[in-house]
């Protein structure tokens, strides 16, 4: 499944390969196991469907950064680029203002357009620049930030027409066949995410480029451009998360998507991304941000936890969920 | 803005330097203003209002110079004083990031002779300040508590709580005071950090758990709004009303409106920086004691008040 151009997985390796694949899906399973025995609220369709949208920004996110994350480079940007493409794009649609099919269009054309652009500096100040991808994306994280709080001068950007606004609104709320349109457009992602990873020549170069660059080079493999590639794919995922998130509250302030890197850092490594490059799991992804999103749900749904201590026992849980995984492959 | 700020202590400098040799003809005063920078919707506010203010000073006495300056957190702060400091200023105005760094800065400005005007968040040597404008937390609580005691008399309350701090801790615990002995329980609490999207989440759980909520105690507007959309999205027809805190001008306006679901509001004014700057320019401008402490009331907004509490200009 994760077979890269370099490498041929001998037969005795499958299994813990395998094994390993499968060991985000089985802490799911435990999860959700765990959540329905404290309070039996937890299993009503309601609640799960809620929880599966809200980590949708997360895991379009999160699906961008295993390209980055498996290719040997971090983001540490996505947090503050959704949050000034967000402010950027509610401008775009205050500034037009009909409540037309058009102008919505028009204006989530602007918000891909400008974090396309977003990606591509972090991805060619990293190349070009050469300097360490932490080190740029910190940078751009607070060049963002600092737009976003500049543009809404400290306040709120809040979707001004009304009927525009419920024109829109269904992309965060409305569902086709039951399934709500933000698990769908998840889905969807990672997919095609899935799909570039595992079945194109591209997706092999970003495994060997993470793997190992000199390698790689060596290899023939066009490291500049793979590698800012990644940092683009990146954007467009934050711009696609962007769309589903502005209907939601139809608002942006400069609090929006804060610490959202880190979740998406850690929804990869969950999935079982390595965080030093090399191996890419996309499924896993998806499924590392369904557990954060469970674990904050499980935490209020419970009653016997205080609230100051909610973080200590999801970091906990986290923390018991890959030593577990860890133990899973290990034999 | 900041360039601006710059150019205006430039300017400033420049001024007090001449005075000295001019005859001062009217009174020459400098006032610097340190707040921090608008990184969030009620600091948005208190730099509009601080800028607003300082404006209007300015017109109403010719010879007086108000510098404002923001910082984006602690440490530039103890800098931006440091700056203002050097720049000769007969005050101070300054809302601390937080009390334990700031307090020594401001002692040092103290020492210089400088009148010191401390807003919101206090100093841990409450003898360096010559003026205190504070917001009342555990008030704040109080009249949210009073409010979902009277109109509500029975039921079941959810609360959000913001950022573990001690003010969200002085709000939460008037707000229970207030409760005990009335017919309202509350259900829940969790911290939702004073942001929209964490509200949202927090309330479609909170709308999982418990089957039937009467009010929700949002204590801040962002996370009111956040509320509000999850509500909505379930459909939930057994919850009455939501009440927030702080007094943005978009909840003030639903309030002005009627909306059912906003019936009141409890204000924590970021105007409060405006309330300081008028009282610092009345110790050089009029003849009557200004030392002292301001305690702002926090006001219970309703469709009746709501116009003295709405700024439609301000970003807050």
């Amino acid at each position: 499944m994760t077979e890269t151009a370099l490498r041929t997985p001998a037969p005795s390796r499958r299994f813990k390969i395998d094994m390993r694949a499968l060991s985000p899906f089985l802490a799911l399973v435990v999860l959700v196991i765990a959540g329905a025995l404290i309070n039996p609220d937890f299993l009503t369709a309601s609640n799960l469907t809620n929880v599966v949208t809200r980590c949708a920004f997360i895991a379009i996110i999160a699906v961008g950064a295993t390209f980055v994350i498996s290719g040997g480079g971090l983001d540490l940007s996505v947090g503050s680029m959704a949050a000034l493409v967000a402010g950027v794009m509610i401008l775009t649609l205050n500034r037009i203002g009909t409540p037309e099919v058009s102008t919505l269009a028009l204006g989530m054309l602007a918000a891909i357009a400008l974090s396309v652009a977003c990606g591509m500096a972090n991805g060619l100040i990293v190349t070009f620049g050469r300097i360490e991808p932490f080190i740029v994306t910190l940078g751009t994280m607070g060049i963002f930030r600092a737009l976003i709080i500049w543009l809404a001068a400290g306040g709120t950007i809040t979707m001004r027409n009304l009927d525009l606004r419920e024109l829109y609104r269904p992309v965060y709320f409305g569902d086709v066949f039951g399934i709500p349109i933000p698990v769908i457009v998840f889905l969807a992602v990672a997919a095609i995410g899935a799909l570039i990873l595992y079945r194109t020549s591209f997706g092999r170069h970003v495994i060997a480029l993470g793997s190992n660059e000199d390698v790689a080079r060596y290899s023939g493999v066009p490291i500049w451009r793979v590698r800012t590639l990644t940092y683009v794919i990146q954007g467009i995922c934050v711009g696609i998360a962007v769309l589903v998130y502005v209907p939601r509250l139809g608002s942006a302030t400069p609090t929006t998507g804060l610490l959202w890197e880190l979740q998406a850092i850690t929804a990869v490594v969950i999935g079982g991304t390595a965080l030093k490059g090399g191996i890419g799991r996309i499924w896993g992804t998806v499924v590392g941000a369904i557990i954060l999103e469970l674990v904050a749900n499980i935490m209020v749904l419970s009653n016997f936890v205080s609230e100051f201590l909610v973080g200590a026992v999801q970091g906990a849980i986290i923390i018991i969920a890959m030593l577990v995984q860890r133990s899973l492959y290990r034999r | 803005m900041k360039m601006t700020a710059i150019k205006l202590a430039a300017t400033a400098g420049l001024l007090a330097g001449l005075s000295t040799a001019a005859i001062a003809q009217q009174k020459n005063v400098t006032i610097g203003v340190s707040i921090p920078a608008a990184t969030h919707g009620w600091t948005g506010g208190v730099v509009y209002h601080a800028q607003e203010a300082a404006k209007a000073l300015e017109k109403t006495y010719p010879g007086l110079k108000v510098v404002v300056k923001t910082s984006p957190d602690g440490a530039s702060q103890a800098n931006a004083l440091d700056d203002l400091s050097a720049q000769k200023m007969d005050a101070l105005v300054v809302l601390p990031f937080n009390s334990d760094e700031l307090t020594d800065p401001v002692r040092a400005v103290k020492k210089r002779g400088t009148f010191v005007t401390v807003v919101d968040r206090g100093l841990k040597d409450p003898s360096i300040q010559d003026i205190y404008v504070a917001g009342n937390n555990p008030e704040f609580g109080r009249v949210a508590g009073k409010y979902m005691a009277d109109t509500l008399k029975q039921g079941n309350v959810v609360v959000f709580r913001g950022i573990p701090t001690v003010i969200d801790e002085e709000r939460v615990t008037n707000f229970e005071k207030a409760l005990a002995g009335s017919g309202v329980k509350v259900l829940d609490k969790q911290y939702a950090n004073w942001n929209r999207d964490d509200a949202f989440r927090v309330m479609q759980d909170y709308l999982a758990k418990h089957p039937k909520i009467d009010a929700v105690w949002a204590s801040d507007d962002d996370m009111a709004l956040g509320a509000m959309e999850a509500i909505r999205q379930a459909k939930r027809e057994d919850i009455k009303f939501i009440l927030g805190g702080a007094g943005m001008k978009d909840m003030v306006k639903k309030v002005m409106d009627g909306d059912k679901m906003i019936p009141a509001d409890v204000s924590y004014p970021p105007a409060m920086i405006a309330t300081a700057l008028f009282v610092t320019a009345g110790q050089f401008y009029a003849n009557a004691p200004m030392r002292g402490t301001y305690v702002i009331n926090a006001e219970l907004i309703t469709k009746d008040n709501a116009k003295n509490h709405y700024y439609p200009d301000s970003p807050f």
